[in-house]
Parts: C-alpha cells; structure tokens; sequence
C-alpha cells in the first residue's frame, strides 16, 4: 500500500513539473503585450517601456521560469499583471465561490444520478426504465447555459424567489450566499447527473449479469439484498471514475455558468486573464486547476483501492 | 377587544408605520467590464473612468455632460497673451479622502508624476505641452507651456489628469483617495465596486448615499439583472436586440445618446494600392453607412463624413456627402486608377461587434466594385501588434477619445497619413484660443480629411442606456468616459 502511495505521489510531482513548462513556455509564445493591452493605443512607447520594466517583463525568459517555479514552492504565486496584488488572493476570492458550487453541483448530480440509475437497471425493460432513458436523454441534450437561462427567467425573475446572478459574499450571511448558488448547481448539476444516471445504469445491468448474482439469487437472496450487497459494489468503479471527472469538470469548465449568472469564480478569472493577457493569472490558475485534476485522479485511484480489495495488492 | 378587531387595529398599525416610505438613496449599476484596478492615471481602460472620473476623482477641470470644460478643482484660470502661461487659482477647503488638504503642492505633483519620464499614464500627449509647473502660493498653480496648446483646458478634464496626493498616489490602483463627492467603498473582485457619499466634500453633497457597480458581461444576465430588479441602471446597455422589449415596459426608461466614438474603417495611406487616392475615393462611395448602422448595431449610430463627433457644434455636416453612396461612381474611379480587375487586400477585425459585424457588411459592399477582402478576426492584443503597429491593409476600430482629430496629424500613426495642409491647420488649432475661431479651423480639419478619404467614416458610435423609469439624472450622452453620478437621484 505504501509503495502504492509513494509511487503515485511521484508521478503527481513529476506531471506537474512537465506541466508547470508547457504552460509557461506556450504562453511566452502568445502573441501580445500585456503592457501595450493595458495602456490602450494612445499611450506613448515610453510609458508601455516604463510598465513593462515595473512588471518585470524585460529580464531573460529562463530566470521568470525559475522565480516563478521557485515561488510556487513556497506558495507566493507572484503578483497578477492587471490588478497588481498577489495571484494567491486573487485565486483564494474566487475558490470560495468556485469550489462550493463544484461541491454542490456534484452532491445535486451524485444524488438524483445514483438513484435513478439504480431504479432504472432494477426495472430494466419495463415502462419505468424506459422513462429514465428518455429523461437522461434530454438531460444531455439540454445545453447548460440555455437551461441556466430559463431557471434565471423563472425563478429570479418571474417568480423573484432567487438574485438573477452575482455573488454577495459569504460574509453577509450564509444563506444570501447559498441562494446565489442555488440556480448555478442546479444549471450545472442537471446534465452531469443525466450522464452519470447512464453509467450507474449501465454498469449495474453488467453487474447483475454475472454469475455471482445468479448464484446470490438461486441461494435464496432478495432481490433487493442481492443489488445492495453485491452488485452495486461491483458497478461502483466506472461510477466513481464518472464522478472524479465530473469533478474536475466542474472546477475548471464553469465558465459559461458562470457568465450566465455574473459568478466571480475561478472559470471566469481564467477567461479575463486571457482577454487581458495577464500572463501571471493565467500560469498559475492553469497550473492550480491540473493540479487539481491530478489529485482528483489520485483520490480516485485510491477510491478504487478502497472498493475492490483486489487492486490493493497488486500495488498499482 | 374580539379577534376581529384586534387584528384589524394590528393591520392598521402596520399600514401607519410603513406608509412614510423614506426615499431610495442607493443605486446599483451593471457595467460590462471589471476595470483592471481603480487609477485612472495609469491605466486606459475605460472601465476605470467609468467608475471614478467625477465620483471619486477630480482634476482641475471637469467635462460636463455636454463635453463642455467646467471648474472643477480649479475654480479659476487666466491664460497669458501669448497662450504659454495658464495660472489656476484653486478652491480652498478642499480635502482628500484620507483627510489631508488638496493644495497647489498636490496639484503640481499630480502633473508632474503624470508626465515623468518613468510615469505610466495612458495619455502622456496630454501633458506634453506643459514645461514646467509652479507653486504660486498654496492656492494658486502657474502652468507654463512650451508651446500655445489650444486644447489644454478641455485635457485637463480627461480622467487621466485627474489631482492625487503624494501619499496615496501609489496605492490609489486599489484604494483611491481623490476629492470626490464620493469615496471608495470595497471592491470584491470579479464581482462588484461600491463607492460611499463623502460627507466632507467641498461642494454641494450629493443625493445619493452609496452607489455599487456590477460587472455583468454577458448581454443575456445583463437583460434578465434590470428584469428581476437587481440592477437599477445600465448606462451602457450591452443588448441593444432587447431595446424594444424595455421600451414597450413603462418600469424602464431607455434613452438612446452618442458617444465620442468614431467608428472607422481604417485605411493604410503607405501601402498600395491603398497609397492611391483615387482607389480611397472609391471605397468612400461604396460604402453605404445607414446599411451597416442597420446590420451591424441594430439602428443604433449616427453616419458621420469625417473624425469628429456629431453632436459637436463644430461638426461639418456636409462632409456626409463628400463622397456619396454611389457604386458606379466608385468603379469608375477603380478603373481609372487602374483595378478595373479589383483589388485582393485583407480586413483585420478586432473583437467588437460593430468591427466583426460591421466588418462583413463591408466586405461585401466593397466586393461589389470588384475589391475582394479576406476577413481576418484578430484579438485586441493581435491588433496592437498588427494593425496599431502599420502591419494591415484595411482594418476596422473606433477611436473613442475626445475631440482626436489631431491624430491625423502626425504621420507616424498607424494609418500613416501626411498631409501638410492638414498638419499646418492643426498648428494654428493648437495656438488658437478663442473658441469661434477653432471651430472654424476644427471645421478646415474636417474638410481636409474628408477630401483626402483618409479613411473610410463610417458612424459614431451610439450609447444607449436602460434604466429604473423613477432614476434622474443620468447622462444621455458620454462626451468622456464615464458615469458621473454627481447629479442622480431617485424620483419617487
């Protein structure tokens, strides 16, 4: 188990380090200077010079690398090229709107998914299976962002039950806050949870096709007894695969959400850093969000080790 | 007493205490950009100006909603016979948000730090005229100029020119500390800025008591934030599709206004065949300006004939029909200049709507006189490399600062255009003061330009807000970039 741990820690670093290079070597090659962005066209070359010497955009490509990678190890992620204050503040503001509506969407997803997946294999072929087929149907066809839409013009503006958008805070009160990202979870959390309805489906009816089951079953066993205890174990792994990609979707591929319901979340930092090449937002957020994605991987692989006793040995 | 009446006396109380509705004082505002921070002598995004040009800053002069140059900070000048010498005489009483006094001190290292050498002020141009600033005495400020700068007063009023103090200079990018009639509040980044009245201000206190800006740029979440009541204004409604809609609903007042945004196709004057006027001449004719105002940004613009704005009394309307709407006329000239064949150039399009949009209805006007246009979609950061830097056949921008005619003059601009007549003129703008006599050479300018077809003028670019019915005050037009909020309140 350790050597399991240890090996998978090594690869997280290394994978990291191959990736912290591509980022920052690809972004040196976009075309644009931040300093010329910011100053507008009327600017003289000397003030776009006297930014660029400030922002520290003159010295030799290699020696940003090293300070940045170096300062990245001691958590100081360097200072944003647009707002001027430190890229750690910037991303911690927008985590803590970011992340609980990843938590959210994904408990929402997790639990309509789960559920309907485990009622529609348990009636396969009959009318209620056929139902849930035709709602996850639709579920993944809706796109997010028109369904976010309609929920705004039902719920925040006709029936003024949530804000249309933003953020207020979660220091003005827990509750404010959660109603604002009642609507954004609810956007994301429907179609995720139509695709996982599918898998769990899917692999709870190769489940209960094994020989395992039958024998469950001639033993005497419940049906119901016979699903919970042995074959939903057994259907958990592409499930659980699902649910850590969804995951890492939900961090990083919130942007459209995010500007339906004018979120200031992690998604939406990325975007304007790009549109302002702010180089140094950009780096880092990218680097943060596959770190994420990595250790999100790594849970799940342990995850896996946790569910099939069989993997623990093996030492993968 | 019975259950009845008890209840009813309750319900009377009630409607007693509640009827004396106290009068809104706060406002909240969508905007559809976050600035990059909040000084707006260092940086150019409008955003900024948005924000706290006459709320939270003030300079010596102030433009108002007219575009005309009010006392602001300075509530007095006298400019010398030969133009070189302006001598303000400041207000007094004045105080900065962190409660030091504003002085003549303040005054001259506010210029001075604007044009310093290391300074990163957007407009440095603004102050180049200025050789060297003087105390006086703490309330008065002499400004020698090296050369008569006709213009001087009005760039004062420019947000970049705004008054700071020494010590809060530096951190103004994320607290600023100005005179306004309003101060800083928070700002939640990616989310929202709030600025408060400030009870110390020198002049008269404004009505409302705090006012936040919502960033919100998508058009969609801009509609349904004014429908469900979450933001009370959009000075710059970004859905100009949805205008009817709002028009049609007597909550909202839409008011349409211009801006000081000329939208141009822009020409290379270097670059052949583009060098030859002939070739100039005849995209002038093909274009068609209401058919792109109309497809482009939904009727909302004004067809202007050269670089200035319409609504500005020194407007030549007649250079509208300097090169008109005329096909045949426009391939004629082609052919004479030699493209009977036509003409393959590219069109490079930066990201807004009256550029990509507009940018195909001129392709397709122009193809049929024979000039075939690539269409090229570039990024604003592709643009300042290209196109700002001369690399570009034809291209597609709108310049949106005030009174810029005075781009034309200098060849190295990157429509490289060198015209002598037109640079003479604006020398004589520059040492002129007397206002009829620079609309008159401001209308010669016009003129030149126009004959030369510099570029092909296409229309200003319109501003139209949506706000609360009950909200006053407001401004219709954005003769500069901003919200002034000085002169808003609730009508209830």
């Amino acid at each position: 188990m350790l050597l399991f741990l240890s090996r998978r820690l090594a690869s997280l670093f290394i994978t990291l380090a191959l990736a912290s290079i591509v980022i920052f070597f690809l972004l040196e090659v976009v075309p644009g200077d931040p300093a010329r962005l910011m100053l507008g066209i009327n600017a003289t070359q000397d003030a776009v010079n006297a930014l660029r010497e400030q922002m520290g955009l003159n010295e030799p490509v290699w020696q940003r690398y090293l300070s940045w990678v170096g300062g990245l190890a001691t958590g100081d992620f360097g200072r944003s090229y647009t707002y001027s204050v430190p890229v750690s503040e910037l991303i911690a503001e927008r985590s803590v709107v970011s992340l609980p509506l990843a938590l959210l969407a994904l408990t929402l997803s997790t639990l309509i998914a789960l559920p309907a997946g485990i009622y529609a294999a348990s009636r396969r072929g009959q009318a209620a299976d056929t139902g849930v087929m035709a709602a996850t149907q639709i579920g993944i066809a809706i796109p997010n962002f028109w369904f976010a839409l309609l929920l705004v013009y039902v719920f925040a503006v006709s029936f003024r039950l949530v804000p249309s958008g933003g953020f207020p805070g979660w220091d003005t009160g827990v509750w404010p806050a959660l109603k604002a990202l009642i609507l954004p979870s609810i956007a994301l959390a429907l179609p995720q949870a139509a695709i996982l309805a599918r898998v769990t489906r899917s692999a709870l009816i190769e489940a209960l096709g094994e020989d395992y089951v039958r024998t469950a079953r001639a033993k005497g066993l419940s049906r119901r007894a016979t699903l919970r205890r042995h074959a939903l174990r057994n259907a958990m792994i592409p499930v659980v695969t699902i649910i850590g990609l969804q995951f890492a979707f939900l961090l990083a591929g919130t942007i459209i959400i995010e500007n339906v319901f004018y979120l200031p979340g992690l998604g939406r930092l990325a975007f304007q850093a790009i549109t302002q090449r702010d180089l140094a937002v950009v780096r880092n957020v990218v680097v943060l969000l596959v770190a994420a994605v990595i250790l999100i991987n790594f849970v799940v692989d342990l995850a896996y080790a946790w569910i099939d006793p069989r993997l623990r040995r093996r030492g993968r | 007493m019975n259950a009845f009446s008890r209840i009813a006396a309750a319900s009377a109380l009630v409607l007693v205490l509640a009827s004396p509705a106290l009068a809104r004082d706060t406002v909240t505002l969508g905007v559809a950009l976050e600035p990059p921070h909040l000084d707006p002598t260092a940086g150019a995004a409008a955003a900024i100006d948005e924000i706290v040009y006459a709320n939270v800053f003030e300079g010596l002069t102030r433009i108002g909603s007219k575009g005309e140059v009010l006392p602001a900070l300075a509530e007095s000048w006298e400019i010398s016979e030969d133009g070189k010498t302006y001598t303000f005489k400041l207000r007094s009483g004045v105080k900065f948000h962190d409660g030091s006094d504003f002085d003549a001190e303040d005054a001259k290292f506010s210029l001075d730090r604007a044009r310093a050498d290391d300074s990163t002020n957007a407009q440095k141009g603004l102050f180049k005229a200025i050789e060297s600033v003087e105390v006086v005495d703490p309330a008065t400020l002499k400004v020698m100029l090296s050369s008569p700068a006709g213009n001087f007063l009005f760039n004062m009023g420019w947000g970049d020119a705004v008054m700071v103090a020494p010590e809060s200079a530096d951190a103004n990018k994320e607290n600023p500390v100005g005179t306004g009639p309003f101060k800083f509040g928070s700002w939640s980044k990616g989310s929202f800025v709030e600025i408060t009245r400030n009870d110390d201000y020198w002049g008269e206190s404004v009505a409302l008591a705090s006012a936040t800006f919502r960033f919100i740029p998508d058009a969609a979440a801009a509609i349904s934030s004014l429908q469900s009541g979450d933001v009370d204004a959009f000075p710059n409604f970004p859905a100009p599709e949805a205008l009817d809609a709002f028009r049609s609903d007597d909550r909202f007042a839409v008011v349409v206004g211009s801006t000081e945004g000329e939208t141009i196709l822009s020409i290379n004057n270097t670059r052949p065949p583009f060098d030859n006027i002939l070739v100039r001449q005849a995209i002038a004719h093909a274009l068609d300006r209401q058919a792109i105002i109309d497809g482009a940004m939904f009727g909302l613009g004004t067809p202007i004939g050269t670089h200035f704005a319409p609504h500005h009394p020194a407007y030549v309307a007649e250079t509208i029909n300097t090169y008109p709407h005329d096909f045949d006329k426009a391939k004629e000239l082609l052919a004479e200049a030699g493209f009977a064949d036509g003409i393959d150039a590219t069109l490079q399009l930066p990201p807004p709507t009256y550029a990509r949009r507009g940018g195909e209805i001129i392709a397709s006007q122009l193809r049929e006189i024979g000039i075939n246009l690539e269409i090229i979609p570039v990024e604003w950061a592709q643009w300042l490399e290209g196109p700002f830097k001369g690399d570009f056949d034809l291209t597609i921008v709108s310049h949106t600062e005030p009174l810029d005619i005075g781009i034309y003059a200098n060849p190295d601009y990157y429509f490289h255009y060198d015209s002598k007549p037109f640079q003479d003129v604006m020398e004589k703008l520059n040492v002129t003061t007397d206002e009829q006599a620079r609309y008159d050479l401001m209308g010669e300018a016009q003129r030149i330009i126009a004959a030369d077809a510099v570029n092909g003028f296409l229309f200003e670019l319109a501003k139209a807000g949506v706000w609360n019915a009950k909200l006053e005050g407001l401004w219709e037009n954005a003769p500069v970039q901003a919200n002034d909020l000085t002169g808003v309140s609730w009508n209830e």
